[in-house]
């Protein structure tokens, strides 16, 4: 297995690492850059746990490779927090009680961001359609849900009242 | 394993060409990485075509459209002039996988992973879609169904790449549409599917049409009959049950716990009936 040395930047910081060729991004944020928050859950692109964004497009960490994010910008949930500060969606989940044993809360929270970037002010159907890529064995979705509309309820109030 | 990730086709071509052993484009990787992950697939050589400009952009260019390789399907979506001339074409690559695959997943990729399910390929079948293939030794130009050969093998010889795949011309009041069946409503695999693309005259008759089904037999099958059985007609309950006793014909799928072949034959001719249905409302037909 021949190696990559891959210069890229993850959550606003540069970074340089080396891993064999056919190693996912998933693999080489956790195990190489120490970042954990995305998570393994199937490997096949099926449970959303390992999401992150790159170049702001919402992916599936296990199928893209660490060679493939050269010079691009990787967005994780370590990214989220403003310092000490939740971002809403984080502290909406805290609210709602949506995370039970809380492996695929990382993933949701990136999917619902990617969400409310390109669509502020979903209904709840838009919801579930758009969070159809993140399984949840333990909520049952409902609470994660109400969770996504009230945070998106409480950024659209933030902008408006940023814009007056 | 090596990774590349040239910025020419023809250099993808090359490397390709060139390889020992096995070598694969990377695209979305939405198929392949989880193939090298089970490891069906191993390959020593990996092409990644993303850098590459020509597979980068949506073209139109005298109402036609070219849709580079590595355009995913969240892109599709987001293309209003392409979304308004081909709404089938565009509702069935994001019928694929989640916000997350679409993120990823191609067009090129879902007709070169060639499984006889691919959402994308009935509609760009019906559409008369053309695959700009670039080898080695030059350029060539394929009708998107020359392609697949069988489930997971296509007719693309060692070197060669879709660099993008063009749609033609709308002719006025034009229409497409797909349909799938799925047990659940979102990430699964069809267990079968219609895609039909039709013109009408001002009158509103059909004067030309052409019907793709998927997953009823071992590649997406063009269904010549099923489309003549509905030219000339302003798609009337007569020509709606020839419509799908011409798409059953054509059907011979496999039997599994996802789908008898009876399910799968009579829900074909179904699903073509009301993509048809879709389709001539979309060109304007009352
Ligand atoms: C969770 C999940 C859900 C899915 N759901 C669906 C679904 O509902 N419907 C469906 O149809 N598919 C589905 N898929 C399969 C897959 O996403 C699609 O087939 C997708 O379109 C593949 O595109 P890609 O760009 O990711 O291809 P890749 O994986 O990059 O490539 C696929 C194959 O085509 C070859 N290839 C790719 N591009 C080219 C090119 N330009 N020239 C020559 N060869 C090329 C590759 O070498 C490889 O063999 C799903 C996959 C996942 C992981
Ligand atoms: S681990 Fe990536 S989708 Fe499940
Ligand atoms: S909280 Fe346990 S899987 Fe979602």
């Amino acid at each position: 297995m021949s190696s990559v040395t891959v210069s890229t930047t993850v959550n606003g910081d540069a970074v340089q690492f080396v891993c064999p060729a056919d190693e996912p991004l998933l693999d080489v944020l956790r195990n190489r850059l120490g970042l954990t928050g995305a998570k393994e859950g199937c490997g096949t692109g099926d449970c959303g746990a390992c999401s992150v964004t790159v170049d702001g497009t919402l992916v599936c960490s296990c199928l893209v490779l660490g060679a493939e994010v050269e010079g691009r910008e990787v967005e994780t949930v370590e990214g989220m927090a403003d310092g000490d500060e939740l971002h809403p969606l984080q502290r909406k989940f805290i609210e709602h009680a949506a995370l039970q044993c809380g492996i695929c809360t990382p993933g949701f929270l990136i999917a619902a961001q990617a969400l409310l970037e390109h669509n502020p002010d979903p209904t709840e159907k838009e919801v579930r359609y758009a969070l159809a890529g993140n399984l949840c064995r333990c909520t049952g979705y409902d609470k994660i849900v109400k969770a996504v509309l009230d945070a998106g309820k409480e950024m659209r109030k933030a902008k408006s009242s940023k814009k007056r | 394993m090596k990774y590349e990730s040239p910025k020419t086709t023809k250099e993808a071509a090359q490397l390709l060409a060139k390889a020992k052993g096995e070598a694969r484009v990377l695209a979305g990787g939405t198929d392949l990485l989880v193939q090298m992950k089970s490891g069906a697939v191993e390959p020593d050589l990996l092409v990644d075509i993303k850098r590459i400009k020509a597979t980068q952009e949506i073209k139109k260019k005298d109402g036609a459209f070219e849709i580079g390789a590595s355009v995913p399907g969240m892109a599709l979506r987001d293309h209003k002039a392409l979304s308004k001339a081909w709404p089938g074409v565009v509702e069935a690559a994001n019928l694929i996988g989640s916000d997350q695959v679409q993120g990823r997943c191609t067009m090129a990729g879902n007709l070169c992973n060639a499984s006889p399910a691919a959402d994308s390929v009935p509609a760009l079948v019906a559409a008369k879609a053309k695959a700009k293939v670039v080898g080695p030794d030059g350029r060539r130009t394929v009708p998107v169904e020359k392609i697949p050969t069988g489930p997971g093998s296509t007719s693309l010889k060692k070197g060669e790449i879709i660099e993008s795949i063009s749609l033609p011309k709308r002719p006025a009041r034009s229409g497409d549409a797909y349909l799938r069946f799925i047990p659940r409503t979102e990430m699964d695999i069809a267990v079968c599917s219609a895609g039909v693309n039709l013109t009408l005259s001002p009158s509103g008759v059909i004067k030309d049409a052409r019907v793709a089904v998927g997953a009823v037999a071992p590649t997406v099958v063009l269904a010549n009959k099923a489309a003549k059985a509905i030219i000339g007609t302003k798609l009337d309950d007569e020509a709606l049950a020839k419509l799908a006793k011409e798409v059953e014909k054509v059907c011979s799928p496999i039997d599994d716990k996802r789908g008898t072949i009876e399910f799968r034959t009579e829900v074909a001719g179904v699903l073509a009936r009301r993509a048809a249905k879709i389709a001539y409302e979309r060109a304007g037909g009352k």
